[in-house]
């Protein structure tokens, strides 16, 4: 196993087409919110009366913080349990949460009517609200990891930045409680995120609708952290042209064996005590939904990862954890989205083209700012590859 | 589904006996017998559309589209909005009249006022609030626009005004709140009703007349008060000689819709127990395998040293 270099920015040109594509949706996705802020909800979205949520709260903010769950199950694995070899992902795995959960209130800022009473829960406490825990949970979270990153600040602009440095020297001493309480602050909200949709019994579709709903959601978070790490780690080594991490990203999927296994049999034994599977064949798009979620994100992976030889493969691997990293996003989706079936509803709701492009452009700008922290910022420890001979 | 709730909660036994103590005392809040209601009589009501007429002059609503004497409205299923805050539908039975025509009933559709409402225990901020006169209302100067209200009625009633960029509100029938909290006054739909379909009343007289009313006509009323126990109990109820499934009064679960996130939210964060807990836990975990971050060395170097 090789010894790993410390992180460093990465020495690439930053202009590359991609990057150009990336401005373009986001200055897509600003005309919309401009729009937004402009004409209303109305204007832009196709939110209703009997559909109040679509895809802004459904992948923004559910997906988000779904698979912006790297950042504390690496910062667990190595901090935590101490096991330092894979420190070299923590980094990453730590910007992509900073950045998924700052999109994330941005997104909640455009979606909420009334943006600039957003500070409002702080003020205006409702401990019987689910929402207002995890908002609580979020907005305490953000500050923990801004908090988390600031020694990959402090070693690039410690020097220039004097306050910089010496934040970083203070927190040196007491980082343990921020690493601990992020760990603690995700395992509460991510469940948290799970019992939202606990207030709609009559609504949500039994396939979904179960009390353990917030453990599905915790167990499924936590599966989802390191193939997600592997997903973005694969694709900003080969963009950015690094060696692969595959000796770290390798050992990593056999932890997600454990964990995904845990998940699916929590999940097929609810359905199996709810008796659930009735609704399995039934034609409906609901069921569809869920075989595909099912199968696609969280069987067939799980199968394949099994395979010593799929986990030594970069493309089988990435292939993979991309399954996975798509079926708890589709599991979010189905959870907030399909699975809501009011009673008096007369249509159902699919979502705008502004919609659309206001969450390729909250996706975008995560990519963005990623590739921003990594060019002037220590975060990958990859180095470039040797040109092959 | 149910037992499997009731067992679940019977598994979380000890951390039950908390939540218990904690959604018991949510569930006594505010409500008591002598709160309003107002009952509706289905099999009274002739689909004059005097009642949305009342209402939105009493909440100042905006004009309406079409007048409140244009009968085509009832071709279409209407539901409450956020510029009615009541709408009469019409439903067709499968009673005939002497001609063989078959006779319409009409249902007047509002906020049912739930004595435990799932609106007003998933809002962030507490702007919805269940007053104790009975009426669930709404303080705009609260909320932020979420629609997890929407989301949690079980009677798919919040409505939102969409189209407003900066300061939309949510909507929904107040029970006149302003006029029955002074002595006498009447919610604006039941002062109007002509045919008395709209009686308003403290809960527990209401519940006493509508049983009276069905038992002294058991062959024509459906022999059962639709509110009285659906999700815990409304404000509002409704007795009716056409099914009530047929109205679009849809079967609900008597337990009250917040019982479970509450009984979670109670049971894990009494005391903040299971955060303090697990943070224990972690810190014992990382006291023990990495001991070194604890004492402030960054394990960065630590694991140079070790390579
Ligand atoms: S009917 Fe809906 S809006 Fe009215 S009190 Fe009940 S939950 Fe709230
Ligand atoms: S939209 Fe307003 S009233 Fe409804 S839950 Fe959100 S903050 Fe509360
Ligand atoms: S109680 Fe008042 S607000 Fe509610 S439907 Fe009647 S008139 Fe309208």
């Amino acid at each position: 196993m090789s010894e790993h270099a410390r992180p460093a920015p990465i020495a690439a040109p930053f202009w590359t087409p991609g990057v150009l594509v990336l401005t373009a949706l986001m200055g897509i996705a600003a005309i919309f919110i401009a729009a937004r802020f402009a004409g209303g909800l109305a204007a832009v979205t196709n939110l209703k009366q009997s559909h109040p949520w679509g895809l802004w709260i459904g992948i923004d903010v559910a997906t988000g913080v779904a698979l912006a769950a790297g950042g504390f199950t690496t910062a667990a694995l190595a901090h935590i349990f101490g096991r330092h070899h894979y420190e070299a992902v923590t980094r990453p795995a730590l910007l992509t949460a900073m950045l998924g959960y700052t999109f994330v209130s941005v997104g909640l800022f455009v979606d909420i009517g009334r943006s600039w009473a957003i500070w409002k829960p702080l003020v205006f406490w409702q401990p019987n609200s689910v929402l207002f825990e995890v908002a609580m949970c979020v907005v305490i979270y953000l500050h923990v990891l801004y908090i988390e990153f600031i020694p990959a600040a402090a070693e690039r602009f410690g020097e220039k930045i004097k306050i910089l440095g010496t934040l970083n020297r203070v927190l040196d001493k007491v980082m343990w409680v921020f690493i601990i309480a992020g760990v603690v602050l995700s395992c509460m909200h991510q469940s948290g995120l799970g019992s939202l949709m606990l207030i709609a019994p009559t609504k949500v579709h039994p396939l979904w609708y179960t009390p353990i709903l917030p453990l599905l959601f915790l167990l499924s978070a936590i599966a989802v952290g390191y193939p997600m790490v592997v997903f973005e780690t694969a694709i900003a080594t080969t963009s950015l042209n690094l060696e692969d991490e595959m000796q770290i990203l390798n050992p990593l999927t056999r932890v997600t064996v454990f964990l995904l296994g845990l998940y699916m049999a929590v999940k097929i034994t609810d359905m199996a005590v709810r008796g659930t599977y009735s609704y399995l064949f039934d034609g409906s798009v609901q069921s569809r939904a869920f075989l595909t979620e099912m199968i696609a994100g969280v069987i067939v992976p799980w199968v394949m990862l099994l395979f010593p030889g799929v986990r030594r493969s970069r493309r089988w691997l990435f292939i993979s954890c991309a399954m996975i990293v798509l079926g708890v996003a589709l599991n979010r989706i189905n959870v907030f989205l399909v699975s809501y079936s009011p009673p008096h509803a007369t249509q159902s709701y699919f979502p705008s083209i502004g919609e659309i492009a206001v969450t390729a452009g909250l996706i975008s700008g995560i990519i963005f700012f990623y590739r921003v922290a990594v060019t002037f910022l220590p975060v990958l420890s990859a180095r470039p590859r040797e040109v092959k001979p | 589904m149910q037992i499997t709730r009731r067992s679940l909660f019977k598994i979380m036994g000890a951390a039950g006996g908390l939540s218990a103590i904690g959604s018991r005392a949510a569930a006594a809040e505010n409500t008591s017998d002598d709160d309003y209601g107002c009952l509706a009589d289905v099999g009274r009501c002739i689909g004059c559309r005097k009642c949305e007429m009342a209402c939105s002059k009493v909440n100042a609503l905006p004009p309406a589209q079409t007048s409140f004497e244009d009968m085509t409205v009832f071709d279409r299923n209407r539901r409450p909005d956020e510029a009615a805050f009541t709408v009469v539908n019409r439903y067709f039975s499968s009673r005939a009249d002497e001609r063989g025509q078959p006779v319409p009933a009409y249902i007047k559709v509002q906020c049912m006022h739930c004595l435990h409402p799932a609106c007003a225990s998933a809002c962030i901020t507490g702007a919805l609030k269940k007053q104790e006169n009975g009426a669930v209302t709404y303080n705009p100067s609260r909320c932020i626009g979420c629609r997890y209200c929407m989301i949690a009625c079980p009677f798919q009633i919040p409505a939102y005004e969409f189209s407003d960029p900066l300061t939309p509100r949510v909507r929904k029938c107040t029970f006149c709140f302003e006029n029955i909290s002074k002595q006498g006054g009447l919610p604006g739909c039941a002062a109007i009703c002509p045919v008395e379909a709209l009686t308003f009343g403290t809960r527990s007289e209401l519940l006493k007349i509508a049983h009276q009313r069905i038992s002294e006509a058991p062959l024509e009323y459906v022999q059962k008060v639709y509110g009285e126990h659906e999700v815990g109990g409304t404000s509002w109820l409704y007795i009716s000689k056409v099914p009530f499934e047929k109205l679009g009064l849809y079967p609900l679960p008597e337990k009250e819709i917040p019982h479970l996130t509450e009984t979670i939210q109670h049971s894990i964060f009494a005391y903040m127990w299971a955060p303090i807990t697990l943070f224990g836990i972690l810190a014992g975990a990382m006291r023990f395998f990495n001991p070194q971050q604890m004492s402030g060395k960054p394990s960065q170097i630590q694991t140079e040293k070790e390579v």
